[in-house]
């Protein structure tokens, strides 16, 4: 598996803490899925939120800031900035949002914010797009992770660009890569890490789901699978019929 | 002879003195600020009384406990009996659905004429029709009065319960920095408009920005709430008064040409499973925890603490250290 800035993860899967009914809800969720890393943002809650944040670090996980909600490279910078010293972690998911109501990346200043703090020490998780010429500047800008979205942040609708995002996978086999944002349902993960992306991140398909703790548990099992069928070199489609007994050399009237 | 001090005059504080004055024991009430006022998250509540709508998120304890609110406060206060209502946006209409799968006692509505005629733009809503509300400002006066009818007032003075001998009921909220308590940020603002009448609570499902509209009398309108992991204590954030207002605009576009009365914000206490609890701690009982379900839970808990007290029973909200 590859590995995120030297830290192998246990599972391919990363959660959101976000709107969860409760910490106690967001708290059995990640136990009973094993997730190996939580994602938190800094934007909202000023450097006052102690309370939730203890509850974040006591889940014994990597924790993952991010820099969700800033709409300029300036405002991802210094959200970025706060977030090491407050989890003391070079890690940095970086989101600098484009458009209000697709959420989708600002890839300029996406491109901007990441030299910035990889020249920094940062450790840079850029959220991007399936582009194959952004996630290139990216890596030349000091990223050496890429969060490529699977669809608008929230939606649900799972891998919109399926061929975008495999040509993405075949255009940087070493770089790791997570599926992050628009998965609904744990069968679009399993596919994710079926087309070799390494990890998912989600946080809407749990946290609001009836059961967000079944839930969790259902991405677990699906990413597991996910990783399996793919290290299992799954077989190609095929338009002929190939039976899997011969049927020459039987009997036929 | 006092037999119990309450200190914190807030909704569980005050709901805690008067079951316990029912049961026929003498409570002494303190609060630092004493009576009721902005200085306490009591101040800045809804008000709905709505236990099967908050049921779509919270735990069953909350739905359950709940429905016995209303009456309650219909001995001290007036409750309007009237339902009440969510509404999605045409594009939304998924989470009015989901919202219907994870409650009960609703309704399907697809001609709001009849019930809220000014808002028969929006084609379909939930109507919850045994839920009610009341103004969380003149409950606690009514409150008040009715202690000081039980010859019960509320003193001003700084207390905690180190300083009472005695049993102690600590229903500071956060000041009581309890193990496990934690700030949940909230904002609200207040609008008058001559132009609209709502009969109920109306709330509108937004998957960014859900709101929920509150009318009081003289033409105001409560617009609440924000719900932010924070102990961030400065006053609303120009964030959330865009984020209301347009809400409330998308929900009817007349309230664009409200006047906007008041603004607040405030931190509830909250525990990690968003329930109150009745917590023991030898001597002192401590009622915190009430997030967003003050006056929703505030008798329970009330109810809760005067049986363990009068006759050492443990509900269901106690937990014991």
């Amino acid at each position: 598996m590859r590995d995120f800035y030297g830290v192998t993860l246990d599972t391919p899967l990363m959660l959101g803490t976000a709107q969860y009914p409760s910490p106690a809800v967001l708290e059995a969720a990640f136990r009973g899925s094993g997730a190996s890393v939580a994602t938190v943002s800094l934007r909202r809650e000023s450097g006052q939120a102690q309370g939730f944040w203890e509850i974040i670090k006591s889940l014994g996980v990597h924790v993952l800031p991010n820099t969700a909600g800033c709409h300029s490279a300036r405002e991802a910078v210094t959200t970025a900035q706060m977030a090491r010293d407050l989890f003391d972690t070079n890690w940095i998911k970086l989101e600098v949002i484009g458009h209000a109501d697709t959420l989708q990346p600002d890839p300029f200043g996406l491109l901007e914010a990441t030299e910035t703090l990889a020249a920094d020490g940062f450790e840079v998780f850029p959220y991007t797009t399936e582009d194959q010429v952004l996630a290139g500047r990216l890596l030349d800008a000091g990223a050496q992770v890429l969060m490529p979205w699977g669809a608008p942040i929230g939606s649900g609708l799972g891998l919109n660009n399926r061929y975008g995002l495999r040509t993405l996978r075949a255009a940087f086999p070493d770089v790791p890569m997570v599926i992050d944002a628009g998965l609904g349902l744990p069968s679009q993960a399993a596919d994710a890490l079926e087309m070799g992306f390494d990890a998912v991140l989600l946080n809407t398909a749990v946290a609001q789901a009836g059961d967000p703790v079944a839930m969790a548990r259902a991405f677990a099992l699906a990413v597991q699978a996910g990783q399996l069928a793919r290290a299992a070199d799954p077989m190609d489609p095929r338009d002929m019929a190939q039976p899997s007994t011969p049927v020459i050399g039987k009997a036929w009237l | 002879m006092v037999d119990v001090t309450i200190i914190g005059a807030g909704v569980a504080g005050l709901c805690a003195a008067y079951e316990l004055s029912k049961a026929g024991l003498t409570p002494r009430v303190i609060d630092r600020n004493g009576a009721p006022g902005p200085h306490g998250c009591s101040w800045w509540a809804g008000g709905m009384l709505a236990p099967f709508c908050e049921g779509a998120v919270a735990e069953t304890a909350i739905v359950t406990h709940g429905q016995a609110a209303a009456a309650f406060w219909a001995e001290v206060t007036e409750v309007t009996y009237r339902g009440s209502l969510v509404i999605a946006l045409q594009r939304d209409q998924g989470e009015l659905t989901r919202f219907a799968r994870r409650t009960s006692g609703h309704q399907q509505i697809h001609d709001l004429t009849a019930l809220e005629p000014e808002l028969n733009q929006h084609k379909s809503a939930l109507f919850f029709d045994s839920e009610s509300h009341l103004d969380p400002r003149r409950a606690l006066a009514d409150l008040v009065a009715a202690l000081a009818a039980r010859g019960i007032a509320v003193e001003r003075a700084e207390a905690t319960p180190a300083d009472i001998a005695g049993p102690v009921i600590d229903a500071r909220g956060m000041a009581a920095a309890l193990p496990e308590l934690r700030a949940v940020r909230g904002e609200m603002v207040v609008l008058r408009s001559s132009d609209i009448t709502l009969a109920r609570p109306v709330r509108l499902l937004h998957p960014r920005h859900p709101l929920y509209i509150v009318p009081r009398e003289s033409g105001l309108f409560m617009l609440g709430a924000t719900q932010l992991e924070s102990a961030d204590r400065r006053g609303i954030s120009a964030r959330a008064v865009l984020e209301l207002l347009s809400a409330a605009y998308a929900l009817d576009p007349r309230f664009g040409e409200a006047e906007l009365v008041e603004t607040g914000a405030d931190l509830r206490p909250a525990f990690p499973d968003n329930v109150p609890r009745v917590t023991v701690q030898g001597r002192v009982v401590h009622l915190n925890g009430l997030f967003r379900h003050g006056y929703l839970m505030a008798p329970a808990l009330a109810k809760q603490a005067t049986d363990y007290l009068t006759k050492g029973i443990k509900g269901d909200l106690l937990h014991e250290t």
